[in-house]
């Protein structure tokens, strides 16, 4: 360990303006995705001190490590894009970023894989800005494709969508209709995996809906209580998180077409 | 080799804590068992946050998986809400590594660390659909065994157990596999029977059911004997000589959720001869037997590399009698892999002003709360239980912690200790009141936390012998502390429930006429006792008046000299005579220093199994005094001082 680079700072060595930060980004699939966001916050917190990346830490009584995510996603979901920035004490200098996958990989448990880093330019905005909405597919068991697609269609043609909402502490009833982007019925899906609740048939169907999340981000829970608080949802993934760049809509990491399997393809994590 | 797993997932979103049943922690094995090897399932009938951290299990779970000729899985209880689930959809007790249901296993092994946990085992054993009742089983059912602190006095658990593990289990779990490996290649000959007469030669196990007690008209034991002549009239507990060779766990498991000590844990020694007289810990697991400082350290800056955790416990009855612990903290700040941020704790801290110096010299920034164990309110009280704490000391500590910088000091206290009188009880108000006096020469915002226990006498301590305080005495004597802490300000007082401590007390003394009584409350819905939530005395109360038991004279009566108590055909090592004389000295009030510095007195902890103490060091530790430790049976007195470790490289670059 001695014989190593110090992966931390030298006296005097004290970084000048903006913390240098990565971007990583990552899959939940499988068993893991039973872990709540905060689990997950730990987890990558040990995984970065064992590949001994060298994290920024709070001021205060009791330091935390700086690591911010963008939208977090709701225990038992799975992701093929999540995402997550790291503030360094000092720029990475013993490692490439092109190695840091490697170094993370055996510091994760199984389900959890990364998919990309990048150092991030000085005063990139925090995920929590730049994403503007997210890609889910979604399963609603036991019903059949005509059913849903009716369902939705009635979601699309109506000028106002009311859902009523808990909002610090407070019900709150808005209308959700615009913070639906793209809503597709993709068809019957005959075995459910990873489901999130017990289905009599063992059938469903899936969707595909691009939400918002900013002002306010729409949960595809909430999407599905809108257009029929009957619907049971049996599985989600999140496919894609979106950012605005030139006018024009881009992955946050894009991975290029051939990197992001559908949610079917995966090899599952168990 | 099945699993439950597709039956579980789709309910588990619709749980409490999900993380809780999915295993793949670090650490965590997927074990695949070779033809005719011994599958163990070890098993903490607690939750899973409770469980996990659980050292024993965790050392247990290496050695087994080591091992050609066995595997080991995990599970821990499941909440209340999953068991609903499990229960209607029958699905059964199953192990987080793999899912492999329960009853698949040859040995479901339960570590039993608090008797509040007893009907959870219970449930446990009836969720992996085996019958809860020991004579019930047949050849073909997993063998219910059980290790840990309460299994001293296993009797009250005697109609669910097939066997009983005394002691240190690092060396007995492999002659247990190799007794259930034979019977199983034998073709299990001899059923049951066979593998339990078995198991009943190998030095550390008991089997309840070999055993015959008989009654006198009064209701004490007259006899417990052998039902065979080639079964031990008495069982000695199991002890490993040298620690060193033992460096467990070496794959300590980091949980994917939050459990309670979350954080790197290296025991630094085990048992203790400060000999506090109502501390089961101490007195159980002597002697004394120190981890090398080298070995120490290894542990610590390999475990922290492999595990990611910024924080490390030294663990033991008392770490600041380690020889050279100020040493070896000094290396674990100075290793250059401690790279950021470590903390130490170091549980159980003795209440000297040199303490709170090792406290003070290793850390840096988190000066939050310093915890100290005086245990009783006055001299002679503290002489009585052997807690040689002079009040100089206490306030020499206290001054020190408030000097340095602490703004919070936490004193631990038990009431109900033998000769208490009111003097003693409200001893405990003078210093809580002292100490605050102390901090508000160095700070406004003092603040001193008093936790009181009720005390719960212990087998194989001098108190055993000892009526435990009434619900109604414990409830007067909490009920005067808090009267007076009301007028101090900066004081506050908080106590353990004295109607847990009386099942607690229940429980720990009892005998095995109690088995039908932990099984109807079991059985009535009583799992999870030490969850305020689920406890119900009223419940146990009901279960010992229905089978005719009399609450008073198992608990609050003071047992004779002559009286066998339950647990007498047991062993820890320590000669009965020597408890009864340290018992007579308690009343006498006169303490018995240390002998780990003093000549032996022969309590048989040692002369018995022809060891002795491995400590470093022949001197006591600076700083003198004898106040140590805290009472570890007593489960939610966790004594820690988080304090903040950086390496002198990093504090520049931190600011
Ligand atoms: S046998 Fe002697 S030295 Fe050993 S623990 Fe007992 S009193 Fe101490």
């Amino acid at each position: 360990m001695s014989e190593a680079p110090a992966p931390h700072a030298a006296e005097g060595r004290e970084p000048r303006g903006p913390a240098p930060r990565l971007r990583i980004r990552y899959s939940k699939q499988g068993k893991v995705r039973f872990t709540s966001h905060r689990d997950v916050a730990r987890i990558w917190e040990r995984a970065l001190r064992r590949a001994q990346i060298p994290i920024a830490y709070t001021e205060g009584f009791a330091p935390r490590p700086k690591l911010s995510f963008g939208l977090a996603l709701s225990t038992g979901y799975e992701s093929l894009g999540e995402y997550l920035d790291v503030a360094l004490r000092v720029p990475l200098d013993h490692v490439a970023v092109e190695q840091v996958p490697a170094l993370l990989a055996p510091a994760l448990p199984a389900g959890i894989e990364v998919q990309s880093v990048v150092a991030l330019p000085p005063g990139e905005p925090s995920l929590q800005q730049v994403v503007t909405s997210c890609t889910w597919h979604i399963e609603v068991g036991d019903l059949g494709p005509s059913d849903v697609a009716a369902g939705v269609a009635r979601a699309l043609e109506a000028t106002e969508l009311p859902l009523t909402r808990e909002r610090k502490g407070q019900t709150v009833t808005d209308d959700v209709r615009p913070a639906i982007l793209d809503l597709q019925v993709l068809g019957p899906v005959t075995e459910v995996v990873a489901p999130l609740a017990p289905t009599a048939t063992g059938t469903a169907t899936a969707l595909r809906a691009e939400l918002a999340t900013q002002p306010r981000a729409l949960r595809p829970t909430e999407l599905i209580a809108a257009i029929d608080p009957t619907w049971v949802v049996v599985r989600v993934t999140r496919l894609h998180q979106w950012t605005q760049a030139g006018g024009a809509r881009r992955e946050v990491i894009d991975l290029g077409p051939a990197a992001t399997p559908p949610p079917h393809a995966e090899r599952r994590a168990s | 080799m099945s699993s439950v797993w597709t039956q579980l997932e789709p309910h588990l979103a619709g749980v409490e804590r999900p993380a809780r049943y999915i295993g793949l922690e670090l650490g965590a094995r997927r074990p695949t068992a070779a033809e005719g090897a011994v599958s163990w399932l070890l098993t903490y009938p607690d939750t899973y946050e409770i469980g996990l951290p659980n050292q024993g299990l965790q050392i247990l779970y290496e050695i087994l998986n080591e091992r050609d000729d066995a595997v080991a899985e995990r599970t821990y209880a499941p909440w209340s809400d999953l068991e609903a689930v499990m229960r209607r959809e029958g699905i059964p007790l199953f192990s987080v590594d793999t899912h492999r249901p329960a009853h698949e296993f040859d040995v479901l092994a339960f570590n039993l660390s608090a008797e509040l946990t007893y009907t959870n085992l219970l449930n446990c054993v009836d969720l992996a659909g085996v019958p809860v009742r020991a004579a019930d089983r047949r050849p073909e059912h997993p063998l219910v065994v059980a290790g840990g602190h309460c299994t001293y006095n296993p009797e009250p658990l005697a109609d669910f157990l097939d066997a009983v593990v005394l002691g240190d289990g690092e060396e007995v779990v492999a002659e247990i596999t190799e007794v259930v490996r034979d019977w199983k290649a034998s073709g299990r000959a001899g059923g049951r029977d066979g593998v339990l007469r078995a198991l009943a030669q190998v030095p550390g196990v008991y089997v309840p059911s070999l055993y015959e007690v008989a009654y006198g008209d009064d209701g004490t034991i007259a006899a417990v004997t052998p039902r065979h002549p080639d079964v031990p009239e008495r069982v000695e507990k199991r002890t490993i000589a040298d620690l060193a060779e033992w460096p467990y766990p070496r794959r300590q498991l980091v949980p994917l959720t939050e459990v309670v000590h979350d954080r790197l844990n290296v025991e630094v020694f085990r048992g203790c001869t400060r000999g506090c007289r109502f501390c089961q810990a101490g007195m159980i697991t002597r002697p004394v037997r120190e981890r090398p400082a080298e070995q120490v350290r290894t542990m610590v800056s390999e475990g922290l590399r492999r595990t990611g955790y910024d924080e490390v416990a030294l663990t033991s009855l008392s770490t600041a009698d380690f020889s050279g612990i100020e040493e070896v903290v000094e290396g674990i700040v100075d290793d250059p892999a401690a790279c950021g941020q470590v903390s130490v704790s170091l549980p159980s801290l003795r209440v000297d002003a040199f303490t709170v110096g090792i406290a003070t010299q290793i850390q840096k920034a988190r000066r939050t709360g310093l915890t100290f164990a005086p245990e009783a309110g006055t001299w002679r009280m503290r002489q009585v239980i052997n807690k040689l704490i002079r009040e100089d000391d206490l306030y020499g500590a206290v001054e020190a912690a408030f000097a340095s910088g602490w703004r919070r000091v936490k004193l631990y206290f038990l009431t109900g200790l033998p000769s208490e009188t009111d003097e003693d009880t409200l001893g405990i108000l003078e210093l809580a009141r002292n100490c605050v006096e102390l901090g508000r020469r160095h700070t406004r915002n003092v603040s001193v936390k008093a936790s009181v226990g009720g005390f719960v006498p212990k087998p194989f301590t001098p108190f055993q012998w000892f009526g435990q305080n009434t619900l109604e005495e414990l409830e007067r004597k909490i009920g005067l502390l808090r009267d007076g802490a009301r007028k101090v300000k900066g004081l506050q007082l908080t106590w353990h429930d004295p109607k847990a401590s009386l099942v607690e007390g229940l429980l720990s003394r009892g005998d095995r006429r109690l088995g039908p009584v932990i099984e109807q409350v079991w059985r009535e819905g009583g799992t999870f006792q030490e969850w305020s939530e689920h406890f119900s005395l009223d419940r146990w109360l009901k279960a010992m008046a229905d089978h005719g038991l009399d609450v008073d004279w198992y608990v609050h009566r003071h047992r004779t000299e002559d009286e066998v108590l339950p647990w007498d055909h047991l062993s820890a090592g320590l000669h009965r005579d020597f408890l009864w004389q340290d018992w007579q000295d308690a009343l006498a009030e006169v303490g018995l220093p240390d002998c780990r510095w003093t000549p032996c007195y022969d309590c048989g902890a040692c002369t018995g199994y022809g060891i002795e103490h491995v400590v470093a060091s022949t001197t006591p530790p600076a700083g003198g005094s004898q106040g140590t430790g805290q009472d570890l049976s007593t489960a939610d007195r966790v004594t820690s001082v988080p304090v903040v470790l950086r390496t002198s490289s990093l504090t520049g670059a931190d600011r």
